[in-house]
């Protein structure tokens, strides 16, 4: 009924390859496009600065850490501190008055740079050794901005991010700010659309299934580790200034921690490995369940006259956003993406489902 | 160089390592058995001493009652999550168990604070806090009966590998489908191996509550015990030990050399330095079997 799926087949490849074969989905993409285009327009400022602008930026992180987990398969707990790089990179050469299209390149490749050193223990290591390695890494590169105060100016000190102007409009307004970061994310997103159906997304698919099995067939699997790391990393670094410049407009490196990482992993794994739309599902969830969360039990305590202390509401988001971890990885390990689309498969020839 | 000053910094730190080492241990002795890395071994520190804590402070038990308590609910904590968590696990990529792992950390962390308070907590297990003079060099008295505790604990745990169950746990780590085959029963030795890597655990826990108090912090000793864990080789209960000392005086020194240049908080990174430099040069570790990978 929705999709008019049922008795119809492709007749062209062309049909079949498209992005979005059906022209159901196509409405959808262009609905919810348009629902991100008029959000400054229609939301209250408040809640574009404090929930859709987050989402964006970090469904774009997801989406580049996605790459890296679920594109390659290799495991990444250092990732906060790969943004983190990209953003006082791009930071500093903005202090200095490099134009903010070149800076935030700069501070990609700079991120791009670091990145492929965390990938190059890859070469050495995998699995649980990898993440052991990553892990350590964030640890470093923390110590390091924190410490070297010509990255950060010092353990406490917060970098002003001057004001900026991309393609000569100045990114002073929130709205400026929300179609620059909307901007870099549609960018990324296709990228991720359509690495999937080049010789590289498919290089990337054969080591992360089996890196022997892949170099048995010719695809040299360190030298396409290096690569999903180099690019996975760039995407990181450019998210790091977009952040820098639109959401925070002030860094400092006690936001580039592990809890970061961690959380765009789960970002990762609670929408679904591999899965672009379940990058934005998970950024999702893992922003706003928290938040809701914490109103619903505030609401409900009020509600019944109970009183919950204080260290147990601020203990909420944590408590919750282990459980859902868990939770997925234990019910629905491919993440809201694979729920997503099973609800697809099933309405794509409702009500004849004797036509799948 | 002040000769006493090195000797100091050396004798704790060696002794702040083999309390490192007990949460290393456990962590050493699930993957052993189940070839899991536990990253969930801090909170599972933290969620002992709380444990412990709750029993003495809340139900009143004097502390001599409450520690072996807080071990046994540990235990059956431990062998709980092996069987509801981890055995539905089996067969998933490394990543999805590393990352449950995770999530119970970060689940505990919320959990153990919301319920009981996060403020710091007082466990007194009647180690005296006075320090301790050896001639002219100073000692913390209370790292070192924890660092005494630990040895006797991981020495412990050596011994106990050469036990009979031991052998059996030994046998599973070789090697699974065989050992079903001969009669053992696996699951019941991984589950075993979680119970008492729960109570080693809460051991460290309870040792670094007594001389830190009992917080959220706790959990922090992960890394710490990561670090040892890989430089020991994940496999090897001696390379923990060995590695406990090396990390601990590691950290002792780098914080008393380093921390006057750098401006502080050497101690944190140093962990996460051995164990690139480990993952680096030597992946197995010092002590661990070198894993050969099949085509």
């Amino acid at each position: 009924m929705f999709y008019r799926r049922a008795g119809i087949l492709h007749t062209r490849y062309q049909d079949e390859r498209q992005l979005w074969p059906f022209a159901f989905d196509r409405g959808l993409v262009a609905v919810a496009f348009a629902m991100l285009l008029a959000a400054p327009f229609v939301f209250e400022r408040l809640y574009l600065v404090t929930y859709i602008l987050p989402w964006i930026i970090w469904s774009t992180a997801a989406l580049g850490l996605n790459l890296l987990m679920g594109g390659a398969g290799q495991i990444h707990l250092g990732y906060g501190a790969v943004i983190g790089i990209g953003a006082y990179a791009s930071v500093h050469l903005l202090r200095a008055g490099v134009p903010l299209e070149i800076a935030m390149l700069a501070g990609g490749l700079m991120s791009a740079a670091v990145g492929s050193l965390f990938g190059a223990t890859a070469l050495r290591v995998k699995g649980l050794y990898l993440a052991m390695a990553t892990l350590a890494m964030q640890y470093i590169v923390d110590f390091l901005i924190s410490h070297f105060e010509f990255i950060s100016g010092g353990t406490q000190a917060t970098l002003q991010v001057p004001p900026v102007r991309f393609l000569g409009v100045p990114l002073a307004s929130d709205g400026a700010a929300y179609y620059f970061a909307l901007g870099v994310c549609v960018v990324v997103t296709l990228f991720m659309l359509n690495v999937k159906r080049t010789s590289f997304g498919r290089a990337l698919a054969a080591v992360r299934e089996k890196d022997y099995a892949a170099a048995v067939i010719g695809v040299d699997s360190f030298r396409f580790k290096l690569l999903a790391f180099w690019v996975s990393s760039f995407i990181g670094g450019v998210v790091g200034s977009v952040l820098a410049v639109s959401y925070y407009r002030a860094i400092s490196p006690d936001q580039f921690h592990l809890d970061l990482s961690i959380q765009l992993v789960a970002m990762v794994i609670v929408g679904g490995l591999g899965s672009v739309l379940g990058s934005f599902f998970g950024a999702a969830l893992i922003l706003f369940a928290p938040i809701v969360l914490n109103h619903l039990v505030g609401a409900g305590a009020a509600l019944l006259g109970l009183s919950i202390s204080a260290d147990l509401r601020a203990h909420l988001p944590l408590m919750l956003y282990g459980a859902m971890i868990m939770g997925f990885l234990l019910w629905e390990p491919l993440g809201l993406a694979k729920i997503y689309n099973n609800v697809r498969n099933y309405l794509l020839v409702w009500p004849f489902r004797h036509a799948r | 160089m002040d000769l006493s000053l090195i000797l100091e910094l050396s004798v704790n730190g060696v002794f702040v390592g083999l309390m490192y080492a007990l949460v290393a241990a456990g962590l050493v002795l699930i993957y052993k058995t189940s070839g899991i890395a536990n990253l969930a071994q801090g909170a599972l520190a933290m969620m002992g001493a709380y444990v412990t804590w709750a029993i003495s402070a809340r139900l009143g038990a004097p502390v001599w009652l409450a520690i072996p308590l807080g071990l046994a609910v540990m235990f059956g904590a431990g062998v709980l999550t092996e069987r509801l968590a981890l055995r539905r696990m089996i067969g998933q990529p490394v990543i999805m168990v590393i990352m449950l792992t995770i999530g119970m950390e970060i689940m505990l962390r919320g959990v153990l604070p919301g319920v009981f308070g996060a403020a710091v907590k007082k466990l007194d297990v009647g180690i005296p806090n006075d320090p301790l003079f050896l001639g002219d060099i100073l000692v913390n008295r209370a790292t070192m009966i924890g660092g005494l505790i630990s040895l006797a604990l991981i020495a412990l745990a050596i011994v106990f590998f050469n036990s009979r169950f031991g052998v059996l746990m030994r046998a599973v780590s070789d090697d699974q489908t065989a050992s079903w085959s001969v009669g053992i029963r696996v699951e019941r030795a991984i589950a075993v191996a979680w119970g008492l890597s729960a109570v080693m655990a809460t051991t460290a826990g309870i040792l670094w509550g007594a001389t830190q108090g009992v917080d959220w912090s706790l959990s922090l000793l992960l890394i710490k015990a990561l670090a040892i864990a890989i430089l020991g080789g994940l496999d090897s209960i001696p390379g923990v030990l060995v590695a406990g000392v090396l990390v601990g005086l590691a950290e002792s020194l780098a914080t008393g050399f380093l921390d006057p240049l750098v401006g502080g908080g050497t101690r944190d990174v140093v962990a996460s330095v051995i164990i690139l430099m480990t993952l680096m040069l030597r992946p197995h570790g010092l002590f661990g079997r070198e894993h050969i990978e099949r085509v």
